[in-house]
């Protein structure tokens, strides 16, 4: 029987705020263990939560972000259960009136289409803090300093079908919190964590299998592969005419398999009720009008803006619209040089691909927007090759200057100076009397595609500093000359 | 020492007739003579009492003058002392010495404040006898063989034996009003907001709410007009000045309307509490009110309402007492689920456990909609009662309590019986309203309350009735035989 | 509705408190007699009522996103009944 999977994906964002959710304590990432974990933090006695405007101002804009609904009225809930990295004895969550209702990304397919995820819902919570299991001798160790960083759970419908797709959701949520500022997007440091909900049907068929969850993984390629081994895993049992049990796993990234939790065996019961110690939270029309106005332009009207005004391809367009640092680059590198088709190949060959081999990111690119549309514009001006371009670039790359400063001082200045060329065409035409008497024997068709060999001769003997084109010109003039 | 009034206190220290130094000496041997056999305090700090007593006398000397300055207190153990231990009457919080400062605890202080030390009270405020205690019972001065009301039992006996002038209480369901009435003191209850929770070790967070135990209306003014205020660091801190309570105690009562709800004169009321409580209406009628009948339809639910969403909130703000970062552990804990099951065990009493299984029950799968979500709902009918009430009415006066004191025991062995000692007291906190429980004469020698309820925010009124009700009667100044 | 008491041990685990054999007769008929005592509730007519969370009618105040706090380690680490290398110790948790 063929199958097909089903996939609804939560992703766990860490807002890109200064203090907690809902305490004054830092959330800055690698501090020593407990510093950053205040009175609030740790569950003292009579402590109360305070929430962080910043927490809600970023949700809010996240749901502008998926034309999501935001509700006027949020309230958060408390989530019960006991784990020592939950100091409270429950997290604080939002269950029935999360902040951000129903929204939509569009995802691009492999074939360049494009597919419409749903967004059930996304609503804001504190994380727990972290258990340190290998440090003592049969005990665990809590610290307690990532407990009530700020988190959006998006909850994604299931409307994805495979590996590839939710790794692309992923990387389209990745992109989007990340322009919108609502998340720094660390994979490293845990700023984007996601449970996987996966289920098997026979194709075709409308009611959802028996799902297992898969928790906390934390990279897009652990994801593509913790999918690609549990529908395995979960085909293997139906063929053979099992049943999924639901159940909650985790993915062993060593093993490249997933296998049960083993300390949540006992069925939770979360028992959420509204947290007493918090009011409901009221976002008024006013307010998200004005986010809706402050909001930055979004990848895919990016994407649609760089097709349109740009003629670049869909996939140049998608490329150069992943990120807005990216974008924004290439956008300079175009202000300075004026075309942009050169200007996107540029970025995405030469540049991404330096970058790509050193692991730098494009915000610590050794080469400026400017300066790379300052090289690309002594191309357009012809004052250089194609060829040579790639030599400077290497220069400016390690420091050597400016574009214009490297080709001073290597003297890599085309050379169209009349008075040089004709001397340099002449003297090449002396030394091959030969091939001059060939090409002047030949059929006219048939001469065009001899001219390259003293093309090649002149260029070589220039260093690759000739102007082509005027090379040409001269050559067709002087061997014109020679046969009359 | 004959028992004083903080105002009789301050106007003494005023005056130079004595110095904080003294009246402290004089309140903790009191303490060191008669604590032992009422048990009304955990925790005495002398030591720092007098240090404190001491910097006051300097202060005042320098001429400086704040509402409280050398006013000894007593504080309830369930409210934060940096540097003192604070149990909350558990062996969970046995060894708990915060770091901080309760906001309530602060703001005495820097009105000038002494703090003579912590009271006994029930455990986690869970009780109405303070016999749950992990310390041991509280006795009631008047009658050593009764309890003296909970939680704040402590708190109340304290001040009724003259171990202090005042002391800080938390109403929950009725906590401060209970005791001061089975001890004769006067002890309001704020509207829910009006005193910050911050540093209060949390029972059920929406209806805790300190306020003041003392001997007369005027002191509690004093007290709460210190107390009182805004919080920004508690989320459900109402941002609204407070009034000046004193200088509205001397307002006229005449044309006042005062409900008389049916349901508080019901079958189980004692027949000596009713004949007290009518006679002290009738007072009030002579001073120019007016008494209206009145129907708060739904009383009898409080009951059942209050004992799902107390024990529910309360399961979950007693989550946080896992043995992990403070408090009690079990020795030589197996697993984690050892640690945890069996410091709960072992760190709560009998009455903490049981509230928190019902509360778990009420809020767990299949079980939400008909305990939790049902008992919200009929809060909301409760509510409703009080807010048709106040268009007819200014103030409600009736019983605060049912039954006078009781004997040791006599309800312990049964938690309803218990319960229902607070009939009266429950519908103020799920409402979230302000009231004050006053002295209104004795039954069987022992002390009768006349509990009065007013709208939100009418704190000023309801200390300005019981004051003018002090002022043409004596109960309050009554105390019970030294024996 | 009356309480078993397999359904008490159920409850007891939630909540994580042990309860002894011996005791869970007791616990489990007096937790009995508050459920029957509530069980009035269920009688009356709450249709269309808006379930009361809190006795005030306010909304959420919100905290400007300031870091306030430093590291107290000194302050909170010593109430700790098991503590190394600042950090908390429970007995070893399996994932």
């Amino acid at each position: 029987m063929p199958w097909e999977t089903v996939i609804g994906l939560e992703v766990h964002v860490q807002l890109a705020t200064r203090s907690k959710i809902f305490s004054a304590a830092a959330t800055r990432f690698g501090a020593e263990p407990n510093s950053q974990a205040c009175a609030i933090d740790l569950a003292m006695p009579g402590m109360l939560p305070l929430v962080n405007a910043e927490a809600v101002r970023l949700a809010v804009l996240f749901g502008l972000g998926i034309d999501a609904e935001i509700s006027h009225r949020c309230v958060f809930d408390r989530k019960n259960y006991f784990y020592p990295d939950l100091p409270k004895g429950y997290q604080i969550s939002q269950f029935h009136q999360p902040v951000v209702g129903k929204g939509k990304v569009e995802i691009q397919k492999a074939d360049g289409s494009g597919k419409f995820i749903g967004i059930t819902r996304a609503h804001l919570e504190e994380d727990a803090g972290k258990s340190l299991h290998d440090l003592f001798q049969g005990r665990s160790g809590i610290d307690l300093n990532r407990a009530g960083t700020p988190l959006l759970e998006i909850v994604s419908e299931p409307d994805l079908s495979s590996a590839v797709e939710a790794v692309a959701y992923l990387k389209t949520i990745h992109s989007l919190v990340t322009y919108l500022g609502v998340s720094d997007g660390n994979m490293a440091e845990g700023s984007m964590r996601c449970d996987v909900n996966l289920s098997l049907r026979p194709t075709g068929t409308e009611k959802l299998g028996v799902r297992t969850e898969i928790k906390n993984v934390n990279s897009f390629r652990f994801v593509e592969k913790a999918i690609q081994v549990e529908q395995q895993r979960q085909l293997d049992i139906l063929e053979a005419g099992g049943q999924i049990e639901q159940e909650t796993r985790l993915y062993d990234p060593e093993r490249n398999e997933t296998r049960p939790m083993r300390s949540k065996e006992v069925a939770n019961d979360y028992r959420y009720f509204p947290e007493p110690d918090l009011l409901p939270v009221l976002i008024d029309r006013y307010y998200i009008e004005q986010l809706r106005d402050s909001l930055p332009e979004l990848p895919r009207q990016k994407r649609a803006r760089f097709v349109q005004d740009y003629q670049l391809s869909g996939y140049d367009a998608l490329v150069l619209s992943s990120s807005r640092e990216l974008a924004d680059y290439f956008e300079d590198v175009v202000k300075t040089c004026g075309n942009p088709k050169l200007a996107a190949n540029w970025v995405q060959v030469e540049l991404l691909g330096q970058l790509h081999r050193a692991g730098l990111e494009i915000e610590d690119s050794p080469v400026s927007a400017t300066g790379l549309g300052e090289l690309i514009t002594r191309i357009l001006d012809q004052s250089i090759s194609g060829k040579i371009a790639k030599q400077v670039f290497e220069g400016m790359w390690s420091g050597q200057g400016s574009a214009d400063q490297i080709i001073a001082a290597n003297g890599l200045q085309q050379v169209s100076d009349s008075g040089k060329l004709e001397a340099m065409v002449e003297q090449v035409i002396a030394q091959h009397p030969a091939q001059v008497e060939k090409y002047l024997a030949a059929d006219p068709g048939k001469r065009k595609k001899m001219l390259g060999f003293f093309v090649g001769q002149v260029m070589k003997a220039s260093q690759g500093q000739a102007h082509p084109q005027l090379v040409n010109e001269w050559l067709h003039r002087k061997l014109k000359a020679g046969q009359g | 020492m004959p028992a004083q009034t903080i105002t009789a206190l301050l106007k003494g220290m005023c005056n130079k007739e004595f110095s904080s130094v003294e009246i402290t000496r004089g309140y903790l041997a009191s303490i060191a003579a008669n604590n032992p056999g009422l048990n009304a305090f955990i925790t005495v700090t002398g030591e720092t009492a007098l240090a404190q007593a001491g910097a006051a006398d300097q202060r005042r000397a320098n001429g400086e003058n704040t509402p409280l300055l050398g006013v000894p207190l007593a504080h309830k153990d369930i409210f934060c002392t940096r540097g003192v231990r604070t149990s909350c009457g558990s062996r969970m919080l046995g060894n708990f010495v915060p770091p901080y400062d309760a906001t309530v605890i602060s703001k005495l202080n820097a009105a000038g404040s002494i703090s003579l030390g912590k009271t006994n009270m029930d455990e986690f405020a869970m009780g109405s006898s303070t016999e749950t205690s992990f310390y041991g019972p509280t006795l009631n001065p008047w009658a050593r063989d009764r309890v003296p009301g909970g939680s704040s039992g402590g708190s109340a006996v304290a001040v009724a034996a003259g171990l202090a002038p005042a002391a800080t209480g938390t109403d929950t369901g009725g906590s401060i009003r209970q005791p001061a009435a089975l001890c004769g003191l006067t002890g309001i209850k704020p509207t829910y907001g009006r005193v910050s929770r911050l540093g209060m070790v949390a029972f059920a967070s929406s209806l805790d709410q300190a306020g003041p135990m003392a001997r007369t209306a005027e002191d509690c003014a004093l007290l709460l007009s210190a107390m009182a205020g805004f919080d920004p660091a508690d989320s459900t801190s109402i941002d609204r000045e407070v009034e000046d309570y004193r200088s509205q105690l001397n307002r006229g009562l005449s044309g006042l309307k005062v409900g008389v709800p049916t349901e508080y004169f019901n079958a189980a009321l004692d027949d000596g509490i009713a004949g007290v409580v009518l006679e002290g209406l009738r007072q009030l009628e002579q001073m120019g009110v007016t008494l209206v009948d009145i129907s708060l339809p739904h009383t009898d639910l409080c009951v059942s309402a209050y004992y799902v969403i107390a024990p529910a909130e309360a399961s979950t703000n007693l989550s946080r007492y896992d043995g992990v970062r403070y408090g009690y552990r079990c020795a030589e804990p197996s697993d984690l689920h050892d640690l945890y099951s069996r410091t709960r065990e072992e760190g709560f009493g009998a009455e903490v456990k049981r509230r928190i299984l019902v509360g778990t029950y009420a809020l767990s799968a299949g079980y939400y909609e008909a305990y939790y979500r049902k008992a919200q709902q009929i809060r909301r009918l409760l509510q409703q009662d009080f807010v048709r009430a106040f268009e007819q009415v200014d103030i409600i006066a009736g019983p605060t309590t049912p039954h006078l004191a009781w004997r040791f025991g006599e309800k312990s062995s049964d938690p309803i019986a218990m319960y229902l000692e607070d009939s009266y007291t429950l519908g103020v906190n799920l409402a979230g309203l302000p009231a004050i429980s006053a002295p209104a004469g004795f039954s069987e020698q022992l002390p009768v309350g006349m509990q009065l309820i007013g709208d939100y925010f009418s704190e000023g009124r309801l200390l300005n009735v019981a004051h003018q009700f002090q002022q043409q009667t004596d109960w309050h100044q009554r105390t019970p035989v030294r024996n | 509705m009356s309480i078993e008491q397999a359904e008490i041990a159920k409850i007891a685990e939630l909540a994580k408190i042990r309860i002894a054999d011996r005791e869970i007769g007791e616990v489990t008929s007096r937790i009995a007699s508050i459920l029957a005592m509530v069980e009035q509730m269920q009688v009356v007519d709450t249709s269309g009522l808006e379930p009361m969370a809190h006795p005030l009618d306010a909304s959420q105040r919100l905290r400007p996103d300031v870091v306030m706090e430093t590291d107290q380690r000194e302050q909170f680490q010593p109430l700790a009944p098991e503590l190394e290398d600042d950090l908390y110790l429970v007995p070893r948790v399996l994932d």
